[in-house]
């Protein structure tokens, strides 16, 4: 058994009075892929945007790579260190270069003097098969670039953990499949990923478990051979048979 | 559909119309007849006026400072010899007339590090050496007292250095400490935050007047006894906590735009506050607010016209200084305020287009 490099216990959050996770329990293995789904409101998003604290649990204990979530600054950043992020709208800084973005953090953040970070950022490019696009500025580049440079730049930190907020959701179809090749290539490295996606077929192929939430609460996790065949929960098998009718 | 494969239509060029004066002409001036209607009034009123303007300030305009020849053309000509004749005592107050090298010295350094802040590829740390050297020189070269030079209080200071030293001053100051009360203003912290909004509610909410009639008249009153603070310091800092009020509003307005998805972008990967602000989101902010910013330095500039309500004889005290004093050349004030409106305009639009300027070489990254 490897390690939990995850760990959420009793985990509550409130919005106001909206009581929008309830009582969470997770634990992520190291190496783990795992897939989110879930109607939307149903608190995926946020799930995993508590890991890196980009949201801020009131009760309860979350533990990632060794390190308790708290509001000790330090302890937000040293996890920040090991958790890279993409979001659904990429995020990437428009008034930077493609490259730049990519350096940002390790210069900054990482201490890492610039040509080091420079040829950092350019295998990581590369990796995402954009590398010509370097000096080029995000808005000049597709959507689905965009994604792939989102990666890279999360990655140019070596990150330990990944975490996926609807990574495609924002795509047109055309580029989804560029941004899920990208990704598969991730998942077979063996860093961990935790994936918020409606990308049933990616689930299918890479996932090591799919959890699915709905009002707050984590109703079913299993593999996804299991998941997708035989869901325990009525309320999953209402789900499934909504996204994978068409 | 019967086609099989794909044939793609060749670019051609932009019809000839779109080209050439004439069909300028006749897109921008006379694209339909509201439109030419406008262009020939707009012509037709140009066409009136102008011969009337040159005739009364060029044609019977009087050049030399003879004050019978002014008195004579009076009403039909203008009498620039007013400026000759004052100029030294318009642009440099009631500075001592043997000593006004040295303001105009001063003046002309001031001016080299602010061509090279406009030019880009000079844009590095001896840029801000460049200012710290000229400021203690300009200040040296005024207030005298080493270097063998005789002092001259601050009080005698005035005209054009005293313009150029409260708004160029002015601006450098009230700029940081603007984008630093505009983050205030929306920092989670209560008590930055509830300071910040006290100091531009209430410093938004009285004219500038009064801060200067305070900075001038009533501080002192406050001070313990003896301690004496300049008045030209007292009324910089007036018009400097004055300017940043209202420029934190405007860099405020454009925090407000920065989509949140960037601060979270930026602390996904572990920057730190004063990283995301310096790195991400002021760069981006300021930006889109250039020509606030502008404006309300171009403000700035103006303002300073009323430090002469506190006694301090700017270019517009001192115009009133050198006219009102003297019997002779009063009648004559409409000249010199356009003298001097030329000197602000000057100003003003260096400004406008160097704004333009700065807009242009930050939307690089706009262009697709």
């Amino acid at each position: 058994m490897s390690e939990n490099i995850i760990s959420f216990e009793k985990v509550n959050k409130w919005y106001g009075e909206f009581h929008v996770l309830r009582d969470i329990d997770l634990q992520v293995k190291k190496g783990e892929r795992i897939v989110i789904c879930g109607p939307s409101g149903s608190g995926k998003s946020t799930m995993i945007r508590c890991i890196n604290r980009l949201e801020e649990h009131q009760q309860g204990q979350i533990v990632v790579a060794g390190i308790e979530l708290t509001a000790d600054l330090k302890n937000i950043e040293a996890i920040r260190r090991e958790v890279g992020m993409v979001f659904q709208q990429f995020n990437l800084f428009p008034h930077l270069t493609v490259l730049e973005n990519l350096t940002l953090a390790p210069m900054w953040v990482g201490k890492i003097p610039k040509a080091e970070a420079e040829e950092r950022a350019m295998t990581q490019l590369k990796r995402v098969r954009i590398a010509e696009q370097a000096k080029k500025y995000p808005l000049q580049l597709s959507g689905g670039q965009q994604q792939r440079v989102a990666i890279a730049r999360a990655l140019c930190l070596t990150p330990k953990i990944m975490l996926f907020d609807e990574p495609t959701s924002a795509l047109d179809p055309e580029m989804i499949k560029e941004v899920l090749d990208v990704m598969i290539e991730l998942a077979q490295m063996g860093i961990t990923m935790l994936c918020v996606t409606h990308e049933m077929g990616f689930a299918k192929s890479v996932a090591d478990r799919v959890i699915f939430m709905d009002q707050g609460q984590i109703i079913e996790q299993n593999t996804p051979t299991e998941f997708f065949n035989n869901p325990k929960s009525e309320r999953t098998r209402d789900f499934l048979s909504k996204i994978l009718a068409h | 559909m019967t086609a099989d494969t794909f044939q793609p239509v060749p670019s051609r060029a932009a019809p000839v119309k779109m080209r050439g004066t004439v069909a300028w002409l006749r897109r921008n001036l006379f694209g339909d007849w509201m439109s030419s209607i406008a262009t020939v009034i707009i012509v037709g009123v140009f066409l009136y006026v102008l011969p009337e303007v040159i005739d009364w300030a060029v044609v019977h305009a009087v050049w030399k400072p003879d004050n019978d020849a002014c008195r004579e053309a009076a009403g039909v000509g203008a009498c620039w010899g007013v400026i000759v004749e004052q100029y030294r005592l318009i642009i440099f107050g009631r500075y001592p007339f043997d000593q006004q090298w040295r303001p105009l010295i001063a003046t002309l350094l001031m001016v080299v590090p602010l061509v090279a802040s406009c030019t880009r590829p000079l844009w590095s740390k001896w840029l801000v050496v460049a200012w710290v050297v000229v400021i203690a020189a300009f200040f040296t070269l005024m207030k005298g007292g080493v270097l063998g030079l005789v002092p001259v209080e601050t009080s005698r200071w005035g005209g054009l250095p005293l313009t150029m030293l409260l708004s160029v001053l002015g601006i450098a100051c009230a700029f940081p400490l603007s984008v630093l009360v505009a983050l205030g203003r929306r920092s989670h912290l209560p008590a930055i935050r509830s300071l910040c909004i006290v100091y531009v509610e209430l410093i938004r909410g009285v004219p500038l007047i009064s801060v200067l009639f305070m900075a001038s008249f009533m501080f002192p009153l406050f001070m313990p006894a003896g301690t004496q603070v300049d008045v030209l310091l007292r009324v910089f800092v007036g018009i400097t906590l004055f300017a940043a009020a209202y420029l934190a509003e405007v860099v405020r307005g454009g925090l407000q735009a920065i989509p949140k998805g960037q601060v979270e972008a930026a602390a996904s990967l572990g920057l730190s506050y004063w990283q995301t602000q310096r790195k991400i989101v002021l760069p981006q902010a300021l930006k889109l607010v250039v020509p606030s910013i502008m404006n309300s330095f171009i403000s700035t500039f103006k303002d300073t016209s009323l430090v002469t309500i506190v006694s301090l004889y700017d270019l517009t005290g001192a115009l009133a200084l050198a006219l009102g004093g003297d019997a002779n050349w009063r009648q004559f004030y409409l000249e010199g305020y356009f003298f001097i409106a030329a000197i602000y305009w000057t100003g003003c639009f260096a400004m406008s287009r160097y704004s333009q300027w700065i807009e242009r070489q930050l939307n690089r990254s706009n262009v697709r």
